[in-house]
């Protein structure tokens, strides 16, 4: 499926929103959150600019998913990171031991469904952390209720990253067409949503 | 008046006007670099116009000189002088009249400036288009010295000398130019070996094309970095940076581990964005 010119206009936007993000929206905070929400929204970025120059085809790569999975596992690190301080240690061994499975289950070839299974777990724990931990914080005042548009964000994430691992793992939800017709959409929301939401915090 | 729009359109291709745009954005990014925040505005446009004339002059000149390459490459037979829309005599005229304005003008404005437009103009025209580029591939390395000229220009031009950041800068530039081009001879070699020009592909092998990508990615982006921070950019520019030249570096060893004609033209592409990209947070992060 051919990339349409709207398309590479949205996730344009969605990059500038990034790259904006990038340099002004981590200005100020410790080095960890400030690291990995660089590495977060640069995935994003370098994703998005990929897309505009070779089209959907891009996703067709055996790295996308280690890739997509980079991006929730690093936002929802800098969220534990600056607002559940007791959590540091644990969820960081979660990240690394995430991610490094993920990457691992991906290079061996293994034909049972441990790939899948792993992808899921990590996916979900990342993306339900970026979706809960804003709201809570939000709806028990220990934050401006803007900043609950970063769980927002989470959720939507979370659907695409489901949609596109479902599909990558040959058991899409809804057709690749659809995927694709509203993946650039919701790109630029999710960006979006963690832009203004941070900037509310 | 609708004669001279369509001379103008006819000959605007003469101009290669991309790539005239990203070395002219190079000029400027390099005057902001010194000159910020204090904008002179009269300098920022004669700096413009002298580059314009002086970088569109050279690519005409190089594009006269080469029309009998341009009429066998299926890329560019379609070029106006390749395919008779322009004539020869007329294509030389012009890049005559806009190199020596472009430089002439560069000269009045300060010498130093002019020097160094007129060195870029010459390492172009003479050293790698009528002397080396039918001759060894290594004609790019003199390319690329003539791209980094811009660059070096513009900073100097807002300094009154040329100083180490403006080397580095020069120095990415050069080793950005063979990302960008070897990239695009391994895309269109049959054009180029039907043409009889020796490029890398040719001469040293794909393989040993994609490493050197590769390696002159690592050096770009970290002569960039470099020049970023000491110019003393803010830091969130310098984080930009850092992703835009992380990025050129993960297709740059993909070209090398998991070479795709996809990944080539994505590289070819994202090099050409990544040099716009860094020019303009080179200009921004200065301010």
């Amino acid at each position: 499926m051919r990339i349409a010119i709207l398309d590479r206009i949205l996730l344009l936007v969605m990059c500038l929103a990034a790259g904006y993000q990038i340099i002004t929206g981590v200005e100020g905070l410790a080095p960890v959150p400030m690291i990995v929400y660089t590495v977060g929204f640069g995935v994003l970025l370098v994703a998005g600019l990929l897309l505009i120059i070779l089209g959907f085809e891009a996703l067709d790569s055996p790295v996308v998913i280690v890739v997509s999975t980079v991006i929730p596992l690093s936002l929802s690190l800098g969220l534990v990171w600056e607002h559940c301080s007791a959590c540091r240690t644990p969820y960081l061994v979660f990240v690394i031991v995430g991610f490094l499975t993920v990457l691992a289950t991906r290079l061996l070839p293994l034909r049972n469904r441990l790939p899948v299974l792993v992808l899921a777990v990590v996916h979900g724990i990342a993306g339900l952390t970026i979706f809960v931990l804003p709201v809570l914080l939000s709806a028990t005042g220990r934050a401006r209720p803007g900043f609950g548009l970063v769980g927002v964000g989470g959720a939507l994430i979370g659907v695409g990253g489901l949609l596109l691992a479902l599909l990558k793992a040959g058991k899409p939800l809804v057709s690749r067409a659809i995927i694709l017709k509203i993946l650039p959409g919701l790109l630029l929301l999710m960006t979006a949503a963690f832009v203004a939401g941070f900037a509310l915090e | 008046m609708n004669a001279a729009f369509a001379k103008v359109r006819l000959y605007w291709p003469l101009t290669k006007s991309l790539q005239t745009g990203l070395l002219l954005s190079t000029g400027l990014a390099g005057y902001m670099s010194a000159r910020c925040p204090v904008l002179h505005w009269t300098d920022l446009l004669g700096l413009a116009l002298s580059l314009f004339m002086a970088i569109a002059g050279s690519t005409i000149l190089n594009m006269w000189y080469d029309r009998d390459i341009d009429s066998v490459m299926n890329r560019t037979h379609h070029r106006p002088l390749a395919d008779g829309r322009v004539l020869p005599n007329e294509a030389l005229r012009l890049g005559l009249v806009l190199s020596i304005l472009g430089v002439g003008m560069a000269g009045l404005m300060d010498s130093l400036y002019g020097l160094i437009v007129l060195a870029g103009l010459f390492f172009d025209v003479v050293v790698y288009t009528l002397w080396l580029k039918r001759r060894t591939c290594w004609s790019i390395v003199w390319g690329g010295i003539s791209g980094g000229m811009p660059i070096l220009a513009g900073r100097a031009f807002g300094l009154g000398y040329v100083d180490g950041v403006g080397l580095l800068l020069t120095l990415a530039v050069l080793f950005w130019i063979p990302t960008h081009i070897l990239t695009f001879s391994m895309r269109y070699q049959d054009d180029y070996t039907a043409a009889g020009i020796p490029t890398f592909p040719s001469t040293y092998g794909l393989a040993a094309t994609r490493a050197t990508i590769a390696v002159s990615s690592v050096v770009a982006a970290l002569c960039i970095s470099a020049a970023g921070i000491l110019i003393g950019m803010q830091w969130g520019f310098v984080r930009l940076l850092a992703v835009l030249s992380a990025g050129l570096l993960l297709l740059g060893v993909a070209s090398v581990f998991r070479p795709t004609e996809r990944v080539n033209f994505g590289l070819f592409k994202y090099a050409s964005m990544y040099m716009l990209g860094a020019m303009l947070l080179i200009s921004l992060g200065a301010l």
